[in-house]
Formats: structure tokens, C-alpha cells, sequence
């Protein structure tokens, strides 16, 4: 329970006062801008688009620098925003196979079609800090290479679908409605569509720890990385006045194919079955981490038992909001003074009734003596 | 090719007409305040272009499919900026349209401006020919990111271990 509290107007003016002074910091250093962090700092502006479920660099990297590099502030300031703005509509499905990829990589398939190409990664780094960059080096030129025809990146899951080794996804035909948990709060059970935008909306740190539990033996799926790629893909809308699709642009988006260990029944024969992961931005760990929990939360489909925390769709959906989570955990710090009295009587009522039957107690014990 | 008599519009040639518009859109969608106001200035004089809605941000939800191919889900939203002009030029009037990501109203207005200027047939060719250096910058980048990702790529070999 709350009550309205008088009083800390000033109090909090000039908090928030001091908190513009402390994200400026040292006057002497120059100003960081919005720029910068969009572009320096892009992963970080990445991650805000990606779990604020707005694509939009410029406005995250706002939201970073008035968040002081908190992310979950920023996120949490960039849903706030995102109230303010009409919904225009729903763009057409965006098409990962024709995306402008800057990243392929398989760890199923050594010479897949297209081949793997390892674009600007992390990886085999050696994870030493780099003073060079204190020292404000200046990096030299990308290699290049000839592109040459540009062979297409087929899906990895198309690759053995001849055979239909792999399960295969169905694409509904026509209109079928999509759930969208922006317009309709979340309800169980959920189908994959809303886990799906759940999950891409969903706190990595959350999702990565649900998806390394899977691994570890909290709802195994024997998982393989078929394929994660990285790059752009266009987006379209259809407007009503209009009537054809309209190019709005592109977007960077990481893709995660996981391919996992056999289902069959007496009407299919054994098959790999697949987990999902897509996100706005370059986040393969995202990406590969939603993937696993979504093949996790398939376990109905596959008639699995549910036993772990990753398979349990409430207890995974219900969670992985930081906004939410943040909120509620955070709402106590808020003043629960009437709350906290009611408590110390109820305590302090309990104890003088502990202290009596004490006294009771001592007072038959000496008249049995 | 089917002879079209004049007010007939073959089902065909709609469709290219189509696919030619929205590649102009694509590059207007692309480029950058600077280029499209370049665009406009090549093409002036201009005739007044009247809102026939305001510039306004808005949001469309985005879409993947599951899998890459199956059922579509919602994968969180994006700024779009809109904006619709009427041209009245040589006795025509046209309604040109934009709709770009991000928040930036004079660029989708000066590409909703170009919209219509494109579809007034006497225009057409200046339109694309004043679009051509924002079509060839976004070529030359998009072809320097494929060199660049290019080696990056891994060439396997397999190392022969003992005999055979």
C-alpha cells in the first residue's frame, strides 16, 4: 500500500540537479556525443534497440548517454518513448535469406553454400586489453577481397531438406492473425509467435543463464549452431493508401538457427528439431541464447515433460522483461512506511504474546516445583 | 509486347511501374538529408508541393518468421517517419509518398517531393538522373562492405594425418 507523501519536492530538484552534473562528469574531458555512442559504442546502442524493441541507433544512443551507461535505464527510457508514437502498422515478414550479410558462420557444416565469412568478430581475439586503444590509435585499413558473384547464403536448414532430416517450419498461408503482446497483455499458454517476440524483447543476461541451464541438464536439447548470421535486411510496409510495399529502409538483425537432437512418432520419423533466435543489432550471444530457450519451450510441441525452468513458458516469459523485473523489484525502494508500520504491530503484538506464554509457562513450571 | 491503346493500363506494365517506383523509393529511403535536398535543387525550378499530410513519426511493428521461413511473429518496433505532398504540374496532379525509418521529417518530406516529381512522366528521367550519385554512393559502399566481409572468409583445408 502507498500513500501519498508531502514534502522532497526540493529534495528531488536538486538530486536531479546533481545527477545532470555527475553524468557530465570532469568539465575538463570532452562531452561525449550521441554520435559517439552510436558509433563507438554501437553493441551497447544495439542492445538498448534490441531489449527496448525499438529500432532506432540514434535515439538509443541518446537514451545511453541520459542513462549514463545504464543500459536498463536506457531500455526502460526508450519504452517510455515509444508509448508517445502512433502505430502505423506492421511491416511485411523481413527476409533473413536475402540479408547483406557481414557475418556466416555454421558449426555443423564445414563447406556450406555460400561459405562462412567471419566479419567483424570477437572471436580468436586473445581478450588482452588493448593499451593501443588508450593511446588512441588509428586502426588500418579493413583487407578486402573480390566479393565475386555473390553466391547466394541459402538457409542452413534448407540444406538437408530433401531428405527431411531437419524439421521443416510452416508458413501459414494467408492472414492468419499474429499475437503481439504490445497490444494484448501476455496470456498462457502462449503460442510461439508471442514467445518468440517475448524472447526477442527478453533481457540477454536472463536468457543467456536459461540458456546455458538447457545445457547444463535443466531441459537438454543437445543443441548445434546450424548457422548465426549477421547483416542487413530491408524492411517494407505495405501502407493502405498506397497498396504495394514500400522500402523503409534496412535494419541489422543477428540471426541463430540452433539445430537440435531427434523427435519422431509413429506417424514421423526421427528428425533434428530446430530453436530460433533473432534481435535487431549484432548480438550473436542474444541470439544463440534466445534460440536455445525457444527449442526449450517447445517441450509441449514434442510432448516432453516440463522439469526444468527453461522449458516453463511462465516462468521464462513472465520473467525475462528487465523493464518489468526492474520495476518490481526496484518499487521497493519506493515508501512503504504504512505497509512497514502495520508490520512492526503485528511483530510487536506477536512478541508480547511469545513473552506471555513464556511468563505462563515459567509460571506453572515453578508451581510444579 | 502487347500493344496498349492509350488509357489502358496493362496489368503488366503496372506492375513495372510498381518495381520502378520503388526502387526510387529504396534509394530516397537510403540516402542521406543532404542528398535528397542536392536531388531537389538539381531539379528546381519547382512547382509547390502542398502537405497532403503533415510529416508525422510514428511506429511500425516488424516482422520475422520463425525459423527464417515459418510463421510470422512480431520482432519489435521501428521510428518511421511518414509524409505525403500533392504536385500539380502541366495540368497533372500527383500525390507523392515516403515512408523512411528513423525520425527525420525533412527527409521524408523532400523524398515524398521527389515521389511525386517522379511519377509526372515529363520529370521521370531527371528525377533518376538526379538520383543516380545517391544510387551510385550506396553501390560503391555496399560493394567496399562485400571486399571487406569477402576476407573474412574461411577457406578450409584439411590436414592429412598419418598414412593414406
Amino acid at each position: 500500500m502507498y500513500v501519498a507523501v508531502k514534502g522532497g519536492e526540493a529534495a528531488i530538484d536538486n538530486a536531479h540537479r546533481l545527477l545532470a552534473h555527475a553524468r557530465r562528469g570532469d568539465p575538463a574531458i570532452p562531452e561525449i556525443s550521441p554520435e559517439q555512442i552510436g558509433g563507438q559504442l554501437k553493441l551497447a546502442a544495439d542492445r538498448v534497440m534490441a531489449e527496448g524493441s525499438l529500432y532506432d541507433r540514434d535515439l538509443a544512443a541518446l537514451a545511453i548517454k541520459q542513462a549514463r551507461g545504464d543500459l536498463v535505464e536506457a531500455i526502460f527510457l526508450v519504452r517510455a518513448y515509444r508509448t508517445t508514437l502512433p502505430r502505423f502498422g506492421y511491416s511485411e515478414p523481413v527476409d533473413t535469406a536475402a540479408m547483406a550479410v557481414e557475418r556466416r558462420i555454421s558449426a555443423t557444416y564445414k563447406d556450406l553454400p555460400g561459405g562462412q565469412v567471419l566479419g567483424p568478430t570477437f572471436d580468436y581475439t586473445h581478450r588482452l586489453i588493448d593499451f593501443l586503444l588508450a593511446a588512441g590509435a588509428t586502426p588500418p585499413e579493413p583487407a578486402e577481397a573480390a566479393a565475386g558473384e555473390g553466391e547466394p547464403m541459402a538457409r542452413v536448414t534448407d540444406l538437408l531438406d530433401g531428405e527431411d532430416l531437419i524439421e521443416r517450419e510452416v508458413a501459414p498461408d494467408g492472414d492468419m492473425p499474429v499475437g503481439d503482446l504490445t497490444r494484448e497483455p501476455l496470456d498462457f499458454p502462449a503460442e510461439r509467435d508471442l514467445r518468440l517476440q517475448a524472447l526477442a524483447r527478453g533481457d540477454e543476461g536472463f536468457l543467456l543463464a536459461l540458456g546455458y541451464s538447457t545445457q547444463r541438464g535443466y531441459g537438454r536439447t543437445h543443441p548445434f549452431v546450424g548457422e548465426v548470421r549477421y547483416g542487413e535486411v530491408a524492411v517494407e510496409f505495405v501502407p493502405e493508401e498506397l497498396g504495394f510495399a514500400v522500402p523503409l529502409g534496412t535494419i541489422d538483425v543477428t540471426e541463430c538457427q540452433m539445430i537440435n537432437q531427434f523427435k519422431g512418432s509413429a506417424e514421423v520419423p526421427p528428425q533434428f528439431t530446430r530453436g530460433y533466435g533473432l534481435v535487431f543489432g549484432q548480438s550473436e550471444r542474444k541470439a544463440m541464447a534466445m534460440s536455445l530457450v525457444d527449442r526449450a519451450l517447445r517441450a509441449r510441441d514434442f510432448g516432453e515433460e516440463v522439469t526444468a525452468p527453461a522449458q516453463d513458458e511462465e516462468f521464462v516469459l513472465a520473467h525475462c522483461d528487465n523493464v518489468q523485473a526492474t520495476g518490481f523489484v526496484e518499487h521497493l525502494k519506493l515508501p512503504h512506511y504504512v505497509d512497514f508500520q502495520a508490520e512492526l504491530d503485528l511483530v510487536r503484538r506477536m512478541r508480547a504474546e511469545y513473552a506471555a506464554r513464556r511468563g505462563e509457562a515459567s509460571e506453572m513450571k515453578e508451581a510444579a516445583e | 509486347m502487347t500493344a496498349v491503346g492509350p488509357g489502358e493500363i496493362h496489368p503488366a506494365d503496372d506492375d513495372r511501374e510498381i518495381a520502378a517506383r520503388q526502387a526510387v523509393m529504396a534509394v530516397s529511403a537510403a540516402a542521406r538529408r543532404e542528398e535528397l535536398d542536392s536531388v531537389l535543387a538539381a531539379l528546381a525550378p519547382l512547382p509547390e508541393a502542398s502537405d497532403l499530410r503533415r510529416p508525422e513519426t510514428g511506429l511500425v511493428m516488424t516482422r520475422g518468421r520463425a525459423g527464417g521461413d515459418g510463421a510470422p511473429f512480431n520482432l519489435g518496433e521501428a521510428t518511421v517517419t511518414r509524409a505525403a505532398v500533392r504536385i500539380a504540374e502541366g495540368g497533372r496532379t500527383v500525390n507523392g509518398f515516403a515512408y523512411h525509418l528513423g525520425r527525420d521529417a525533412a527527409r521524408a518530406r523532400a523524398a515524398a517531393v521527389i515521389d511525386a516529381l517522379w511519377q509526372l512522366p515529363g520529370r521521370r528521367q531527371a528525377v533518376e538522373a538526379a538520383l543516380a550519385p545517391v544510387h551510385e554512393r550506396l553501390t560503391a559502399e555496399r560493394e567496399t562492405a562485400a571486399r571487406r566481409t569477402a576476407a573474412t572468409r574461411v577457406n578450409f583445408f584439411t590436414m592429412i594425418r598419418g598414412e593414406d
